[in-house]
Parts: structure tokens; C-alpha cells; sequence
């Protein structure tokens, strides 16, 4: 196959992934977008297989076979209230490869540096021979290129793992720092590019396997820092990462079509994130550089108390609701009780009363969380709106039902300028004519503050496991 | 402990401080209950029923007195009960200890410990325990009923064969428990209710029982401490009297419940407003007590003027509903008496750090411990300020700098960035920029297609750009033909662990779209 038709079809693969992301604009576009997507993947890799320079089919194929044969297991396998590990730890494995392909990409170098030396360029193959080719500057700017393929691979690469480890609960997601703290991680920074410039002047291979190991830890050292609370961004922000990792990959190897869909994927991530931000009225480098989720500023002195309320009572007061909006948490996740939530739904629904779901945009542990675990509880979609689409509905609402969630429903956002989440927007459950919240104990949210939701007058607290609590509920509304 | 409530001595007073359910609710937390004999009769609770519920019946008053550790009753005491208390006791009972310093002073020459249930703090812990607000619900309830019987037309509208029938108009002036009480039962008969208030906060709970809120134009909020009213200035009261003279003819009923907290009721319902009023109206006064806010009330009776209007001015509309009233007043005696029963052993803790305890004790040992601290928490929330409204020549101005801004920004990094390229143009080789325009161009691209992305979709989102990041497989497929097999082993595992993420990730993403479905 030519190196025309090669890039014709990297074009058509460019702009299938381009609908891909663009097709996303809502539910039904977005089933076709897929196929955009997986249709480019398959026309970039086909295309890449049968061009020149390409051997070794026989490790090839089998690699490729098994890696599609776990990826197909792993998605089917995958809880949707897993998700969001699932994702981060995907992450990791673009850095690793980034990682892996940058090392190649300087032996490549040596390999046909060598080659030049012992006049046999002609024997080289593949992409050594399209190195073989290059002019000095060409190369120092193929150097920069590796060294930031490596540094940002890495971090990805790191960085997932430990996300992962915090969304799956296997790491504390406490954020926590090594003694130093940023400063640790700027001294990490200064010594890569201190290394990075060694390897411009020649060093070797050895630097920037360094770099490597030493980004690794700055993805470490960054993740932990940041507290469960800002996952989300996390995840998405890797995602940006692992998105420029493989633009810088295709600097390095001079293939457009790994820059091109490696910066629409680094941007979209970083808009992405952006967005995530501003919805939690925080600052991306406050984010980022965390400490959030740690200490408090003010956990908010609260008058009062939380009057419980049983089974019985929460039925009775749903019994005589029309409007019913529930607003779910990451409790509802954490606890599945997103199909008896749904059946909630559909009996209430049933006796004729309007029922609408309330999202934050930060809910759960990844952007739109909410939504996909409703949807595969087969909530219809219509009925999910997005915050500022039903916030100015709570004051006609009889009864909203809060399940598991705590900081995006805490008032304190609003009234009290002390405290760490103020500014936050937040759904203002409150104002509706009675609150049930589903709760598993007297404990605070992921930012460790004081609700005083909890505290109001038209508050009721129903203490206990979600999925147990809604169910109990169900079995008085038949 | 043993809890003791006599029979009420005051003329005409028919409730009750103890019920048959709250002696249940007392000897749950281990305390023994007694009871004067007949004491409940008025309220409607027999003698049997108590001892049903477990409590003991004692012949008369002084044996009551002497067997108790802690007496209930709903009036202060009066003086030959006052005798009757010793030292050690706890008395807990209305006692008003601004208006009844002698009373206080007597009590507390006996050495007990006195509790008073008017001065609970208004804060929402201690709602469960506010008899005022009790008794205020009763009151105004009773005070629309009281009226309907005295006024001569239906409270709503009707048409019918017989002619058309106006809907009643009632006024409440007021809107503290008892008037939003009266607004509700108003409502809920049918008539057009209008409420005024100085404190222009309860705005929201007048219109939210259904009424109109009478909005007066003026600089002065009437909010006092503790969420209850204060005196206003001469010139505010002139213009809420010229609001009330425009209303007076066309009301038919009207409810004053205005009071301040230590002072005689303030005189909002003159003379010249009663006489413009159309015959056969109402006016309840529930300020009565203290004076009353109209003119010509007579205290514990009902008049009629010369011009046919009935002014009601009873002061005991709460014992008038004897059963209900002794229930929750007994009820809110209970959860004190829960509050002071910290571990249900039935001994009292009488902990003076607790801020609603504190609030209500009135003589403690031998010590007069009122006026306590002031309360640390505002009754209700001062409502936000509202951002004053633009004018349109404001607006536009706005937008306008606004417009000029992002201008200004867009241009600078405009130009930030077109110095940049043209630096790295100048020392990078041809090959480089090419690469770099698709790389420049592919960042903007991205940039404008996820602001279309359905907030709904970020979780796919996310998921399939991770599996089109997984075009890194295209790098290692490019190095697998390499001739050194450590180049070929590091592509080898890339190529794997690519396929993975590229596989993994769009099979997910179309599992969590298929979910999406509408209703």
C-alpha cells in the first residue's frame, strides 16, 4: 500500500474520530458517534499494518488478538458503578505505551546513527530509516520530542494508577503528601529538565530512562495529593494527558494522525476538566495541585438537630407528593441502588405523580456518573435534568428525596462564607416543601464539612444502607 | 424522680398540664407520674384514663405539692400555691418572669428551681419544647372560628340561585405563629386573607399560607432579637395606620395578634378604623391580654359597637380548645422534661452550659438566674440582598465592556500566540512546522466540539476519547518490525496493552450508550 493511500485513509480516520467526539451532543447522535470512532480506529490501524516497513506479523497478530480478547472480557465484565476505575486504569496503559515508545524511538535513533557510521543505511528498516534521513536540527527537535513523550507518558502513566487505586478503594482517598510537598514535586520537575537537557547533549539512553522513573513519581506524589472528592477531574485530566503523550508520540515518529487525535484528545480533556472546575466553582491549579479534601477551613457550627424518620413515614410523605424530584450521590453508587431507585421511580410514576431526577455536575466520582448509572437502571433519560435546568424548581416541589449525596445539596455553599466549598453552586433541595435525606449514618461528605441541610425543619433523615432504605420503601408504597 | 401536675386554680383556665400519652412518655424515661384528681376533667381526660396510663391519682393539692420533685402546671403559681413550694423542687409552668417580678422573687425565697416555659429560646432544637408557639397555633385557629361564628356572611365565594355571594375579607395583623395560624384556617374556609407585618422577612411564610402580603413602603425592617418584632418609629407607624385606615372599609374580619416582647400590646386598630367598618364585621383582638391592639377591646369579652361591629376580645382561646391544647402543651412539657432526662433514668440533669435549659430557668437553688444571656442564633435567616436592578442604558453599558473585554483578550492571546509560532517558525525546519499546523488546528478542533457535549454524556465521553488515545498503537505498530529485539519486545507489549485500551474502551462506551433510552 502507498504512502498516498496510507495518508488518504489517516485523513478519514482524522475526521471520523473528529464526529466521534462532536456526535456526543446528545443520546441518540451519540450511538452512531461510536461507530465513527471504532470504524477510524480500524481504518488507522488497517491502514498502518498493510503500509510499508511493518513486520514481525507473527508476534503481530497474536498480540493484537489477545489485547482485543481482554479488552472485550474487561468491558463486559466492568460494574457501571466501576466505571470510573475502569476508565483511569485505561489511562494508564496509553502512558505506559507512551513511555515504551519513546525509549524505542531513541534506540531506534542509535541504532541508525550506527548505521550511518558503518555505511549501511540501506539495510535499515522501518521507522530507523525515516530517522536515518533526518538533518541535525531535525534530530535535537526529535530529542525534545522523546524527552516529552517519556515525562508526560509517565505521569500519565502513574498518575492512572493511582486514581485507580483511589476510585476502587485500594488506596486511601485521603489526599496525602510526602513530606515537601510541591516543592518536592518542583525539585522532581527541575531534575528532568536537567536531565532532559543532558540527553540533548548526548548523554544516552540512561537519562531518560531516569526521566522516566522520576516523572513516575511526580504522577505518584501529584495523584495522592488530591482527595476523592476531585477525582473527577483527575480522571478527566488525565485523560487530557494521555491525549498530548501521544501528540508528542507523533512528533517523535512524524505520523499526523497520532498528532492529530492525540490533541483532540488532549483538549477536549482539558476543556473537559475545565468545565468540571468551574462547576465546582474551583480553580483547575487548585485542583490540580490539591489539598482540598484534607483539612478544613470551617466544618460549620450547626444548631440543631436531624429528626429521623422511618420507612413508613418517608412512604406516607411520598404518598402525598405530586412533585417529586430525587437527587442521587455518589451513596446511591457506592450502595447499586440505582435499579431500586429506578423501580422507585416507575412506581411513583405509576400513581401518577411527576418524578425528575436533579444532577449535579460533579456527582459521584466522574463527570455525568449519575447519569450512567441511571440510564442502565433504564431511567429514562427525559426525566434526568442537569442542575440549573431544576434548581428553580425545588420551591413547587412537594418532596426531594436526597440518596447518598451530601456536599452537592449543602446549603453551607450558599450561606456561609467561610466555608471551604462556598461559592460551590449546589442543588437547593432545601427550598422544596419537604426533604427526605437517604443517609448511611450521622457522618460528613467526601470535603469532611458539616451539612446543614441535615439540620433544617423540612428535613427528614432516613438512616440506612440506600438500596435497603429505597427498598423497604418499595415494599410499603405497593 | 416523681412528676406531679395539679388541677389548674385559675377562673375559667380548662386545660392541663399532663395527659394520659405524656405520662407514658414520662415513665419511658423513668420517671413516676402523679396527678390531682380530677385535674383533667375539663380537658376531657378522666381520672381512669391516667391511671391507665400508669400514673398515680392523689386526693388533693397539697398532698400533690408534698409527694412531688417536680410540679407541672400550665398558669403561674399563684400565691397560695407559691406557699405550698419547698426547697429542692422544680417547678416548670408558664411563669412570665418580665411582667411578674414580686412571683419570681416569692419562688425564689422558697429555694426551688424554677423553669419557665414562655422564656424556652426560639431556636429550631428547642421548637419541640416552645409552648408559646403551641398555644399561639391554637389561638389563631380559634380565632377565625370564633369569628365565623360571630360574622354573619360565608368566608367564600359562592354563586348561586339564590344570588351571588361575596367571599369574606380578612385582615391579619401580625404574622408571627398565631396569625400565620389564622391565615391558614382563613384560607382554608375560603376568604381572601391579607396579612401585614413589620418584619418584612415573614413576607415569604405570609404568602406561602396563601395570603397577600400588605407591602408598606418604607426604610425599616420591625425585626427585634429572637425573630420577634420591636417597637417601630413614629413616622413608620403613621404610614402602617394610613394602611390599615385604607382597608378598614372594605375588610369584613379582622385578626390582630401584634405584640412585642416585654411591652403592653402596641394600638394598631383605632377607633375611626373600627367605626369605618361595615356592619356586622369582626375584629379579634389576641392581643387582648396585654392591652390589646385595638381601641375600644374589652378584655375577656365580647362587644358590639354602635356602628354593629363585634370586637372579640377573650383571652383564653387556647383552654377554649381545652383537649388539644393540654395535649401539646403536655407534649412540650415532656420533651423539657426528656431534655433534662439526658440518660433516661429518671434523674434530672439540670445542665446550665445546655443554651435552652439555661434559657428557661428562671431560678435555679436559690438564685435568680433571668433575664438569661441573650440568644446566639437569629430566629430566621436575614433574606439575601438582592442585586439592585439595571437600568437598560446600564445593561448595554455592561455588555458593552464586557464585549471590549473578551475583545481585548481574544487579541492579546492572539497575538501571544502568532509571536510564538513565528519564533519557533524561525528556528524549527519545514518538516517540524507541518507537523506542528496539524497539531495547532487539531487542538482547536477538539476545542470547539466538546462545548457541544451533552453534560449527560461526559462519562462517554471520557470513555471513547480513551479509546481513541489508544491511536498510540500506531507508534508501536511502526517499531514492531524493528530489527533489535529489545526495540520489537518494548512495541510488542505497547502494541498489547494499546489493544486493550482501544477494545476496552469503545466496547464500554457502547454498552453505557446503549442504556440510554427515552420514555
Amino acid at each position: 500500500m502507498g504512502i498516498g493511500i496510507i495518508t488518504a485513509a489517516y485523513i478519514v480516520a482524522a475526521v471520523l474520530f473528529i464526529l466521534s467526539l462532536g456526535g456526543l451532543s446528545n443520546q441518540e447522535k451519540a450511538k452512531r458517534a461510536v461507530w465513527y470512532g471504532i470504524f477510524g480506529m480500524a481504518l488507522a490501524i488497517g491502514a498502518t499494518v498493510l503500509g510499508p516497513g511493518i513486520g514481525n506479523f507473527q508476534y503481530l497478530v497474536p498480540l493484537v488478538l489477545v489485547g482485543a480478547a481482554i479488552g472485550v472480557v474487561v468491558a463486559q465484565r466492568v460494574e457501571m458503578t466501576g466505571m470510573p476505575q475502569l476508565v483511569a486504569a485505561l489511562h494508564s496503559f496509553v502512558g505506559l505505551a507512551a513511555v515504551f515508545i519513546g525509549l524505542n524511538a531513541d534506540m531506534s535513533l542509535s541504532l541508525a546513527e550506527a548505521a550511518i557510521e558503518a555505511g549501511t543505511v540501506d539495510e535499515l528498516k522501518n521507522f530507523a530509516a525515516i530517522v536515518a534521513k533526518k538533518t541535525p536540527v531535525e534530530i535535537s527537535i526529535m530529542l525534545v520530542e522523546i524527552f516529552l513523550g517519556i515525562f508526560i507518558g509517565a505521569i500519565t502513566f502513574t498518575g492512572s494508577v493511582v486514581a485507580f487505586g483511589k476510585l476502587a478503594g485500594k488506596v486511601d482517598g485521603k489526599p496525602r503528601k510526602l513530606p515537601g510537598g510541591h516543592a518536592l514535586n518542583a525539585i522532581a520537575t527541575l531534575a528532568c529538565i536537567v536531565l532532559g537537557y543532558l540527553y540533548l547533549d548526548g548523554a544516552g539512553i540512561w537519562t531518560m530512562v531516569a526521566v522516566a522513573l522520576i516523572a513516575g513519581f511526580i504522577g505518584w506524589h501529584l495523584i495522592m495529593g488530591i482527595g476523592g472528592a476531585d477525582m473527577p477531574v483527575v480522571v478527566s485530566m488525565l485523560n487530557s494527558y494521555s491525549g498530548w503523550a501521544a501528540a508528542a508520540i507523533g512528533f517523535t515518529l512524524g505520523n499526523d494522525l497520532l498528532i492529530v487525535t492525540g490533541a483532540l484528545v488532549g483538549s477536549s480533556g482539558a476543556i473537559l476538566s475545565y468545565i468540571m472546575c468551574r462547576a465546582m466553582n474551583r480553580h483547575f491549579v487548585s485542583v490540580i495541585l490539591g489539598g482540598f479534601g484534607g483539612t478544613a477551613i470551617s466544618t460549620g457550627e450547626i444548631e440543631g438537630e436531624q429528626v429521623a424518620i422511618d420507612a413508613e413515614g418517608a412512604a406516607t410523605l411520598l404518598e402525598d407528593a405530586d412533585e417529586i424530584i430525587i437527587v442521587p450521590g455518589y451513596g446511591m453508587a457506592v450502595a447499586q441502588a440505582q435499579s431500586a431507585v429506578s423501580e422507585l421511580t416507575n412506581r411513583l410514576r405509576s400513581k401518577g405523580k411527576n418524578v425528575r431526577f436533579g444532577i449535579h455536575p460533579v456527582a459521584g466520582r466522574l463527570p455525568g456518573h449519575m447519569n450512567v448509572l441511571l440510564a442502565e437502571a433504564k431511567v429514562p433519560y427525559d426525566i434526568v435534568l442537569e442542575m440549573d435546568e431544576i434548581n428553580e424548581d425545588f420551591p413547587s416541589t412537594d418532596v426531594a428525596i436526597v440518596i447518598g449525596s451530601n456536599d452537592i445539596v449543602n446549603p453551607a455553599a450558599q450561606e456561609d462564607p467561610n466555608s471551604p466549598i462556598a461559592g460551590m453552586p449546589v442543588l437547593e433541595v432545601w427550598n422544596a416543601k419537604s426533604v427526605i435525606v437517604s443517609k448511611r449514618g450521622q457522618g460528613t461528605g467526601y470535603s469532611g464539612i458539616e451539612n446543614p441541610l441535615f439540620y433544617k425543619e423540612n428535613t427528614r433523615m432516613y438512616f440506612g444502607d440506600a438500596k435497603a432504605s429505597v427498598n423497604q420503601l418499595l415494599a410499603i408504597l405497593n | 424522680m416523681i412528676i406531679g401536675t395539679p388541677r389548674e386554680t385559675a377562673d375559667g383556665e380548662r386545660r392541663v398540664a399532663m395527659t394520659p400519652s405524656s405520662v407514658r412518655q414520662l415513665s419511658k424515661l423513668g420517671h413516676a407520674c402523679k396527678i390531682e384528681s380530677g385535674a383533667g376533667e375539663f380537658a376531657r381526660f378522666p381520672d381512669g384514663e391516667y391511671v391507665d396510663a400508669g400514673a398515680e391519682i392523689v386526693g388533693n393539692a397539697n398532698l400533690l405539692w408534698e409527694s412531688s420533685d417536680v410540679v407541672c402546671k400550665i398558669r403561674p403559681p399563684v400565691e397560695s400555691e407559691v406557699d405550698l413550694i419547698r426547697g429542692g423542687q422544680t417547678l416548670i409552668s408558664l411563669v412570665y418572669p418580665a411582667q411578674n417580678e414580686s412571683l419570681l422573687k416569692n419562688l425564689n425565697s422558697r429555694g426551688a428551681t424554677v423553669l419557665a416555659m414562655d422564656m424556652v429560646p426560639r431556636i429550631s432544637r428547642a421548637q419541640k419544647m416552645d409552648v408559646l408557639s403551641s398555644m399561639a397555633n391554637i389561638a389563631g385557629y380559634r380565632a377565625i372560628i370564633e369569628a365565623g361564628n360571630n360574622f354573619p356572611r360565608f368566608f367564600t365565594g359562592q354563586i348561586t340561585a339564590a344570588g351571588k355571594v361575596p367571599p369574606a375579607k380578612v385582615l391579619v395583623i401580625g404574622a408571627g405563629v398565631a396569625g400565620l395560624a389564622a391565615i391558614g384556617a382563613a384560607v382554608s374556609l375560603g376568604a381572601i386573607v391579607r396579612a401585614f407585618d413589620v418584619r418584612p422577612e415573614v413576607a415569604e411564610q405570609i404568602e406561602s399560607m396563601g395570603a397577600e402580603f400588605l407591602f408598606l413602603e418604607f426604610e425599616e425592617s420591625g425585626s427585634g432579637e429572637g425573630g420577634y418584632a420591636k417597637p417601630s418609629s413614629p413616622e413608620f407607624r403613621e404610614k402602617q395606620l394610613a394602611l390599615f385606615r385604607s382597608q378598614a372599609p372594605d375588610i369584613d374580619i379582622v385578626v390582630t395578634t401584634a405584640l412585642i416582647p416585654g411591652m403592653d400590646a402596641p394600638k394598631l386598630w383605632l377607633e375611626d378604623m373600627v367605626l369605618a367598618m361595615k356592619p356586622g364585621s369582626v375584629v379579634v383582638d389576641l392581643a387582648a391580654e396585654r392591652g390589646g391592639n385595638c381601641d375600644l377591646t374589652v378584655p375577656d369579652q365580647k362587644i358590639e359597637t354602635s356602628n354593629g361591629v363585634t370586637i372579640i376580645g377573650f383571652t383564653d382561646f387556647p383552654s377554649r380548645m381545652a383537649t388539644q391544647a393540654s395535649n401539646l402543651f403536655a407534649t412540650n412539657v415532656g420533651h423539657m422534661i426528656a431534655d433534662l432526662t439526658p440518660d433516661k433514668d429518671g434523674v434530672l440533669v439540670h445542665d446550665m452550659d445546655d443554651d435552652v435549659i439555661r434559657g428557661a430557668t428562671v431560678a435555679k437553688c436559690g438564685e435568680i438566674t433571668f433575664p438569661p444571656p441573650p440568644p446566639k442564633i437569629q430566629a430566621i435567616a436575614k433574606p439575601p440582598q438582592k442585586a439592585p436592578e439595571l437600568t437598560p442604558e446600564e445593561k448595554r453599558e455592561a455588555e458593552i465592556a464586557a464585549y471590549k473585554k473578551t475583545t481585548r483578550e481574544q487579541v492579546a492571546m492572539l497575538v501571544v500566540g502568532a509571536v510564538l509560532l513565528l519564533a519557533a517558525g524561525m528556528f524549527a525546519p519545514e518538516s517540524f512546522m507541518q507537523h506542528f499546523t496539524v497539531f495547532v488546528l487539531a487542538c482547536f478542533v477538539g476545542f470547539k466540539v466538546i462545548w457541544g457535549v451533552a453534560h449527560a454524556l461526559h462519562t462517554p465521553l471520557m470513555s471513547v476519547t480513551n479509546a481513541i488515545s489508544g491511536i498510540i498503537i500506531l507508534g508501536a505498530l511502526l517499531q514492531i518490525g524493528s530489527a533489535s529485539t529489545l526495540i520489537a519486545v518494548l512495541a510488542g507489549i505497547s502494541v498489547l496493552i494499546a489493544t486493550i485500551n482501544v477494545v476496552g474502551g469503545f466496547l464500554v462506551t457502547r454498552r453505557m450508550l446503549a442504556m440510554f433510552q427515552k420514555s
